[in-house]
């Protein structure tokens, strides 16, 4: 397994954690990640609001360098803001080859559109990072309850991202059971954080987190995973924010996926960035980290139809 | 006894109409499907609509009758165009007749052209049987299209050697 | 050496006018096998068909050439003319030089010269033309209805009634269709068993009538007035000569299963009726799920017949029948939403979340509830109800493009029958557009506003459960804003789709499928229920979205089609049809693939060639089936295939006549 790497603007920033915690992963794994020369901010929504062209251009520059430097591999990227952008460009490129010429006269550097794009959730939920996954995995995570928050960007749109489903996607369900946690099935795994909107219109984005957070508590999430280091931040900073005007307050972690895998492979909280994360994740990981109970004899029934049996 | 030795006047009977004997007339041959554009051709004449007589036009059941080796005679015969008019896409009376014909002649039509036929000598168009004035105004145009390109003289294997 | 005859025609002045005709005459006179040319003042009037009679005989005539107006105007009048004479009535060809002559040019030079040209040409093909014969074609006058829904019913009691036989097969275990599964039938609200049930036990017991149920179609052969039809009987397990009805089999067996009939709401047993009046009245064992076929046990139903009519060896039945119609009703069934809208729950969805026909059950006072509305998850009576119309329906990117016409009647009549059941409920619609058109309809649509449904104009975004309760995330766009109802059942109209058989059953008839797999009519206005096919009838939902009355009336429509051809004894074939050469074709069937109509088969023949006999495959065109379209003729490489009345040769002779 070996990819070319899109870090993305936030990866020594905010999203520290999920850098952390996914080079641990990967490093565990034997998944290699080769960091694209001369990489660029992708443009991201902001470039998308500005011009289409501009949108598009941002991250055929950096792939075609990688082009360029005869980084024949595909490429991965953790932050969904980006994967959007690096998708749909090479979605555009492959679209016509009128489109991929314009891309190339934008950025004035040739530009075939080979490689593939993926999110750092797709490479890790291939059987291929499954296996050494399930090999590395020496903890269970106890049935820590987890509600899986793709977000927005990473399955949307279908025919653009191809990747899982854009109403019920499963992929981050499976690893975290991978991992010994107990996936929720709840409502809003692929519903917008509002992220986007938290500067301009404070009031209705704070809402869209609540409701978030609102489903995740009612179907019994005790954490809620992400794969996106603005869905992390939004959820992460801002809950205690919205606590302040609930009788009832939240009290539910944000952590990146990686960090959840990190923690059934015995990484340390302070390796894999746990620390750094603004509501308080101690009592998640005590509970994932304790020992695990005695296993229940298995009673649970196989008959398939519900059948009344009277004897004639 | 071949119909060609008949002792009738000359070529292009039309052409010969004695108020224009220097200027050039075509003779433009139109298959028409019986269903829709030989109705629409029957009720331009209801409508007494009046059309260039250049035109005959030749019944036949469907547009996907038409054998591209018609339109190959009568170019080489010396019609100076042709045209074959059928219902809509979607409207044929045998269903997909016209379907068939449309993906044919269109194939047939890019092969003509590339043997250096001008694309206005062979045309195919869509008239159902209530557009009379479709009719009408196709065979004006096509009239003046092929009348301003003047008779065609040989035949399409004759341009093909003088390439050659 | 033909004898051609030409007859020119002045119309009165409309052809003389702008046509110089005893110039055409002498033109016509001088041309190759023409012995014969003169002109009339009016052909088609008995003096001129006389005439032409006369000169056939005088001059010997074997064929003959009329110019005068179109041949749609007076082809068959000119062949009747012929039917008096020695010449067959193909031996004619007709020189339009009214309508595409002297009524559009106003110079009589260019006119006169069109018109000997036309006429040159006809007599260039005619000299080509052969005597061509129609066969006549036996009509077996029985019906063959496929479908016993209301559609299929009401053919087989039209036709049943004008006295013929007719054969009703139907998939399920009882007539009835999707009809017998409501509860009221808008805009009146009489109940749909009270009027259903009554045609099904007319068509149960008429002496015309012979149903077969859990019986399907296997294939068919033949063509009109000759249908040679394979029927396939599944095995009912139950032998209904002895069966009385007396369901005690029934009461007393074991296993319970999802009831189909019910919409998964409710139960049956192994052995069952769908339904307390089904027709007919006896009951057919499920073979998928009876302990006793599976497993070797059970066999209480056995045991307890007191006429000994359970029989667990039961075997498929098949049978070939000839019938000289099909009526096809097959009906619709409604669009799988749950795998087209994840964002409603998709697979995964609350129970509480059901489809408009399985409220009809919910509501219905023979239904698993006993028409008390109750929530699928804990039998609690809802308080709230959100209705969602065009589920599947207006919209290209999920489901289909079409509107399916009842559901915005059925949506408020399912608003109306819940607000009437639970007084203090609300009920909210979320719509698209409310389409109302037909007698009293939207006088019932304004009645359920009035009964207190609230419409919201738009679309549902998503539904999720959050503590017990529904949640419906949509949009009011004409209040332009965003909505959240929280519902305790969810009813969504679904599209209509055709029957998964429509498509099998589509190409084993000839009958087209539009883009959505509907099957197609002749024509959308002026051949409403017929097909492609000849004797192939089409009624109800398998057509297209409808309703009951439309549906019904489309029934009858296409049971008088029926009758019409059963008038007569026989049928006269189209002799304008296509044919092949056995000695020039190669068997490619390229002619099987274009013909629209199924026609061309490939055959096998044994024939002297070279003077040894040899085998070869090869075409064979149907007299019965070809409509003499003249597709295969282009199609054919080795030029085997020609058309009857427009030969290759023919058309041929005509190009070069004009290019003299």
């Amino acid at each position: 397994m070996r990819y070319a790497y899109f870090p993305g603007c936030s990866a020594a920033s905010t999203g520290i954690s999920f850098t952390l915690s996914a080079s641990y992963v990967a490093k565990r794994i034997g998944l290699e990640l080769v960091e694209m020369p001369d990489w660029c901010c992708c443009g991201t929504s902001a470039a998308l609001v500005t011009s289409r062209d501009l949108a598009h251009a941002l991250p055929a520059r950096s792939l075609a360098l990688a082009e360029q430097a005869g980084l024949d591999l595909d490429v991965v990227t953790p932050c969904a803001g980006c994967f959007s952008s690096l998708k749909r460009t090479v979605h555009y490129a492959r679209q016509s080859d009128k489109n991929r010429h314009r891309l190339e006269e934008i950025i004035e550097l040739p530009y075939a559109a080979t490689a593939d794009v993926m999110s750092l959730l797709e490479v890790m939920a291939r059987p291929e990072a499954m296996e050494p996954l399930a090999a590395a995995i020496t903890k269970s995570l106890n049935g820590l309850r987890v509600a899986s928050y793709y977000g927005c960007a990473l399955v949307r749109p279908q025919e653009v991202t191809c990747f899982d489903d854009p109403e019920d996607p499963q992929s981050m369900d499976s690893l975290m059971e991978l991992a010994g946690a107990e996936p929720v099935r709840w409502a809003f795994k692929t519903e917008c954080c509002g992220a986007s909107h938290q500067i301009s219109e404070p009031h209705g984005a704070r809402r869209l987190i609540a409701r978030v957070f609102e489903n995740a508590a009612a179907n019994g999430a005790e954490a809620i995973a992400v794969a996106c280091p603005l869905c992390m931040l939004n959820l992460d900073m801002r809950e205690a924010g919205i606590n302040e005007s609930r009788a009832v307050p939240f009290d539910i972690p944000v952590f990146y996926f990686t960090e959840l895998l990190g923690l059934a492979m015995g990484g340390s909280a302070r390796r894999l960035g746990i620390d750094r994360h603004f509501w308080p994740t101690g009592k998640a990981v005590r509970k994932a980290l304790a020992p695990p109970p005695e296993p229940s004899p298995d009673n649970h029934s196989t008959s398939e139809l519900p059948q009344e049996v009277t004897v004639a | 006894m071949p119909v060609n030795e008949a002792p009738t006047a000359s070529a292009a009977t039309a052409a010969t109409a004695a108020t224009a004997a220097t200027a050039f007339e075509p003779t433009i041959l139109a298959f028409c499907c019986h269903w829709c554009t030989y109705s629409g051709a029957d009720l331009a004449g209801l409508n007494r609509m009046s059309y260039p007589a250049n035109v005959r036009v030749l019944r036949v059941p469907c547009s996907g009758r038409v054998n591209p080796q018609f339109v190959l005679t009568a170019l080489n015969k010396g019609c100076d165009g042709v045209l074959v008019c059928g219902c809509h896409p979607g409207d044929c009376h045998y269903v997909s007749g016209n379907y068939f014909a449309r993906r044919r002649l269109m194939a047939f039509k890019r092969l003509l052209e590339f043997t250096g036929l001008e694309p206005e000598r062979f045309q195919v168009r869509w008239i159902s049987g209530s557009e009379a004035g479709k009719f009408r105004d196709t065979v004006i145009e096509v009239c003046d299209q092929i009348r301003a390109l003047g008779p065609y003289r040989s035949g399409v294997s004759d341009d093909v050697s003088l390439n050659g | 050496m033909s004898r051609i005859g030409v007859f020119i025609c002045h119309c009165g002045s409309n052809i003389g006018a702008t046509v110089d005709v005893p110039k055409v005459v002498e033109a016509a006179r001088t041309l190759p096998h023409v012995v014969y040319a003169d002109d009339n003042k009016y052909t088609c009037s008995d003096p001129g068909q006389q005439s032409i009679r006369d000169a056939i005989e005088e001059h010997d005539l074997d064929r003959i050439v009329i110019a005068s107006c179109s041949p749609r105007m007076h082809e068959l009048t000119f062949r009747k003319m012929l039917h008096q004479t020695r010449i067959n009535p193909y031996l004619l060809e007709i020189a339009n030089i009214r309508e595409q002559c002297s009524w559009v040019h106003k110079d009589i030079e260019a006119g006169t010269a069109k018109a000997i040209d036309l006429v040159r040409m006809a007599a260039a093909k005619i000299d080509r033309d052969t005597p061509l014969y129609t066969t006549t074609i036996p009509v077996n006058k029985r019906a063959l209805v496929i479908g016993g829904g209301i559609a299929g019913m009401q053919a087989a009691l039209d036709i049943a009634d004008a006295g013929y036989p007719v054969t009703l097969v139907e998939k399920e275990p009882s007539l009835g269709g999707k009809m017998v599964m409501l509860d009221k039938t808008f805009p009146t609200m009489d109940c749909s068993a009270c009027i259903c049930t009554p045609k099904m036990a007319e068509v149960g017991t008429h002496p015309r009538i012979e149903v077969r149920t859990c019986a399907e179609v296997e294939k068919v052969a033949g063509y009109v007035g000759n249908f040679e039809v394979t029927i396939r009987e599944a095995p009912k397990h139950v032998d209904y000569e002895l069966c009385t009805g007396c369901g005690l089999c029934e009461s007393k067996c074991p296993t319970k299963i999802t009831s189909e009939f019910d919409q998964g709401l409710g139960k049956r047993k192994a052995i069952y009726k769908p339904f307390a009046q089904a027709v007919p009245s006896k009951p057919t064992i499920d073979a998928a799920h009876c302990r006793k076929i599976n497993e070797g046990k059970c066999g209480v139903c056995e045991k307890l017949c007191p006429t000994g009519a359970i029989r667990f060896d039961d075997e498929e039945k098949r049978s070939t029948e000839t019938y000289g119609a099909i009526i096809v009703a097959i009906g619709y069934q409604l669009i799988d939403w749950a795998d087209l809208y994840g964002e409603y729950g998709g697979r995964v969805a609350s129970p509480n979340v059901i489809t408009g026909l399985q409220f009809e059950r919910l509501v219905n006072a023979s239904g698993p509830t006993e028409g008390h509305i109750q929530r699928p998850s804990d039998g609690t009576e809802p308080k709230s109800v959100v209705i969602v119309k065009c589920v599947g329906s207006r919209d290209p990117h999920k489901g289909k493009a079409y509107c399916s016409r009842a559901c915005c009647m059925y949506g408020a009549k399912h608003a109306h029958q819940y607000l009437d059941k639970v007084p203090d409920g609300r009920c909210y619609v979320f719509y698209m557009d409310v389409r109302t058109p037909g007698k009293g309809y939207d006088e019932f649509y304004m009645n359920t506003q009035r009964d207190g449904a609230v419409y919201l104009r738009g679309r549902v975004s998503k539904i999720y459960e959050q503590g017990g309760k529904l949640v419906c995330l949509g949009e009011d766009t004409l209040a332009g804003a965003t909505v959240q109802v929280e519902a305790d059942l969810v009813v969504l109209e679904t599209a209509m789709v055709p029957a998964d058989d429509a498509d099998r059953l589509g190409s084993m008839l000839g009958v087209t499928r539009d883009k959505d797999l509907w099957l197609s009519e002749a024509h959308p206005k002026l051949r409403p229920v017929e097909t492609n096919s000849g004797g192939v009838y089409l009624a109800g939902t398998c057509q297209g979205p409808k309703d009951i009355p439309d549906t019904v009336a489309q029934a009858s429509a296409a049971a008088m089609k029926v009758c019409i051809l059963f008038s007569k004894d026989e049928l006269e074939s189209n002799a304008m049809i296509a044919g092949s050469d056995v000695g020039l074709c190669n068997g490619c069937g390229a002619c099987v693939a274009i013909c629209p109509y199924q026609a061309v088969t490939l055959e096998e023949v044994t024939r002297r060639e070279n003077s040894v006999m040899v085998t070869r495959t090869v075409s064979n065109v149907n007299p019965g089936l070809c409509q003499g379209c003249g597709a295969c003729t282009v199609a054919c490489k080795p030029g085997a295939m020609d058309l009857k009345g427009f030969s290759d040769e023919q058309i041929m002779r005509e190009v070069e006549a004009l290019c003299l």
